[in-house]
């Protein structure tokens, strides 16, 4: 591009947006179109604003966000794949004073960390687990998810994913929202400006819910695309998302304040909670 | 002088872990070693210290939170047996992968596979040679009695924050579950916050304005990259190979023959040194205390003195092979040693000398 016009598309009286002084400035190795750097910046943005930078450790898992913490800019632990939610309760109770979050995908969360996931959540683990749904292992190629849609092809399911043989998807924010020690469940979105606003909102709230030492877990999914791995442009990806995806795995709050809500009040429930 | 105390070597370590200012044990019940969550639990380390003890939802996890806390300065501690060790494998590769400090307790028991819960020595190639998958190492301290059951968890700290680098404690299900006295040492109050970040300038305790933030992998995608680390990784563990090598010598001056074997199994040599020596044969042993680092030089100058050498653990034949690694052939080296649980007695013990190598 033209240096001149760039610099006039960069001046100040055009700028609407900055990027967080807590993303750091490596160059996402996120493919294009990918909901991950949304994510990202949302919980940075969220670190940021609530003044919690020093207080904050991360923990990154093993899949396409392996190296959240190269953009991160907070204190990082990359943990073995599924074992993110072991790492942040070792973290929690030898600190209880800080901050810790997890950022999983949905193989590392939903099928090898299933077991840590449960039961940090069954704990009670005062810690926040982010759990981005994209039905997919992006990172290795393309593999069925335990999130897979029942028919939808993967690089091993490349006839569709069969539910006979290779079982349902799995649903792991209704399970977790079922545990006594979950505080706050949420499933969001980050595709269009309208659900990024949403997420940054529960985001924040589960921060103050860490903060204020409210008795559980904050659980966050945020179903995803994965226009690489799905074979579709970014655009397609999304309507694909919102077309396939969320009959499936539904938007809005499950549990606030440690109580469940039905889904069809979700989101106005906690609207008028806060 | 500290208390005298009549306990389990596995209550010894529990004991010495809330006496050594540990921040943090993390478990799950395995024979023969739950005492060692069962005693943390009626102790309520966390009145006393402030020291926390969780029981997990598995070895993996257990590892696991060691690996988090332990990224953050934490002392944190794990114990296992056999079977529940293997699982803890993929963390403690991990661990060495990204040099953390955490100490992991292997009160052996016989296997493979679920095994036997009785005592066995059959872990010494996981835990010296590897035993995660990957190039690395661990400092591996093998305890003879309950006193050194309570010793070597100071030790093991000590060891594991000055290298960052993992420590075992690989015990076998005999010292984890007999009686000894103990001598124990007075506490060490647990490092404050503020301690923990001036000794640990690289664990992640949360970024302040004034460094770069941190981070705990053990990830490095360019090979290069990931070379120079494997090559530190080497340069460390031949540091350690320097610097801290420690074993024990009994009735070695004027041997012939010589014993080395560690742990309980040094316990039983030792009594088979006199009765060796009650017949008239010098016999002598040598008991590494450090598994890794293991004490090559010394095999190497009692190959000078010795007729033979005989490795006595209660495997198939695992230390052996680092015995006849040190000696390269200068001098015979045997092995002899019961399985599945099955403790050998000092006169065995002197019987395969006598018939490996003396005759009659």
């Amino acid at each position: 591009m033209d240096e001149k016009l760039y610099k006039e598309i960069v001046s100040d009286e055009n700028l609407v947006y900055k990027k967080t002084s807590l993303m750091t400035e490596n160059v996402l190795s996120y493919c294009p179109g990918c909901g991950h750097g949304t994510a990202h910046r949302i919980i940075m943005e969220v670190i940021d604003e609530m003044g919690l930078q020093q207080d904050t450790i991360g923990v990154a898992p093993v899949g396409c966000s392996v190296l959240a913490y190269e953009f991160m800019n907070v204190d990082m632990q990359q943990a073995a794949h599924g074992r993110a939610p072991a790492l942040a309760t070792g973290i929690k109770r030898t600190w209880p004073e800080k901050i810790v979050f997890t950022y999983q995908g949905d193989g590392d969360l939903a099928a090898i960390g299933t077991a840590e996931t449960i039961h940090a959540c069954n704990r009670g683990e005062n810690i926040i687990i982010f759990f981005i749904n994209n039905g997919i292992y992006g990172m290795t190629g393309g593999q069925m998810a335990p999130t897979t849609l029942p028919g939808m092809k993967s690089s091993t399911s490349p006839y569709g994913r069969d539910v006979k043989t290779m079982g349902f998807p799995l649903k792991m924010t209704e399970l977790v929202a079922q545990l006594p020690g979950t505080y706050f469940v949420t499933r969001q979105a980050v595709h269009t400006p309208g659900n990024v606003r949403k997420t940054k909102k529960a985001v924040k709230m589960a921060f103050e819910n860490q903060l204020n030492k409210k008795s559980g877990l904050s659980f966050i999914e945020i179903v995803s695309n994965c226009n690489s791995g799905w074979k579709m442009t970014p655009t397609q990806s999304n309507q694909w998302m919102v077309d396939n995806m969320f009959p499936y795995y539904p938007l809005g709050d499950l549990k606030v304040d440690g109580e469940l809500v039905s889904q069809q009040s979700a989101v106005s429930s906690r609207q008028s909670k806060t | 002088m500290g208390e005298l105390r009549l306990m389990k070597g596995n209550e010894a370590f529990a004991e010495a872990a809330i006496r050594a200012g540990v921040d943090a044990y993390f478990g799950y019940p395995i024979t023969p070693q739950s005492e060692v969550l069962e005693y943390l639990m009626a102790e309520k380390p966390h009145e006393r210290t402030g020291m926390v003890v969780l029981q997990a939802e598995s070895e993996v996890a257990a590892i696991n939170m060691v690996y988090g806390a332990g990224a953050t300065g934490k002392k944190a501690v794990t114990s296992s047996s056999s079977p529940g060790i293997s699982l803890k494998m993929e963390g403690i590769s991990y661990m060495a992968g990204a040099e953390l400090p955490g100490v992991i307790l292997n009160v052996v028991r016989g296997g493979p596979g679920l095994g036997t819960i009785q005592p066995s020595q059959a872990d010494y190639f996981q835990a010296t040679k590897g035993g995660g998958h990957g190039d690395y190492r661990l400092i591996v301290l093998a305890p003879s009695s309950v006193q050194e059951m309570f010793d070597f968890v100071r030790l093991a700290f000590d060891l594991t924050f000055k290298y960052r680098n993992p420590v075992m404690i690989l015990s076998d299900g005999v010292i984890g579950q007999m009686m000894e006295k103990v001598q124990l040492a007075d506490p060490i109050p647990r490092r404050t916050n503020e301690e923990l970040i001036r000794e640990c300038p690289w664990a992640t305790t949360g970024k302040p304005a004034s460094r770069e933030r941190n981070i705990i992998t053990s990830l490095y995608l360019d090979p290069a990259v990931q070379e120079r680390h494997n090559v530190h990784l080497q340069e460390k563990y031949r540091k350690i190979e320097e610097t801290e090598v420690r074993f024990e010598k009994f009735q070695c001056d004027d041997a012939e023959y010589l014993y080395v074997a560690y742990g309980s199994s040094a316990r039983i040599a030792q009594k088979s040194v006199q009765l060796a020596r009650a017949k008239g044969i010098k016999a002598g042993l040598l008991r590494p205390i450090t598994l890794f680092p293991f004490p090559k030089n010394e095999i190497v100058s009692l190959a000078k003195q010795v007729k033979a050498m005989l490795a006595i653990e209660m495997s198939a034949g695992q230390l052996v092979e680092d015995v006849m690694l040190a000696v390269a052939g200068k001098v015979p080296v045997g092995h002899f040693g019961r399985m599945g649980g099955i403790v050998h007695s000092p006169e065995e013990v002197l019987t395969a000398l006598e018939k490996k190598f003396i005759g009659g």
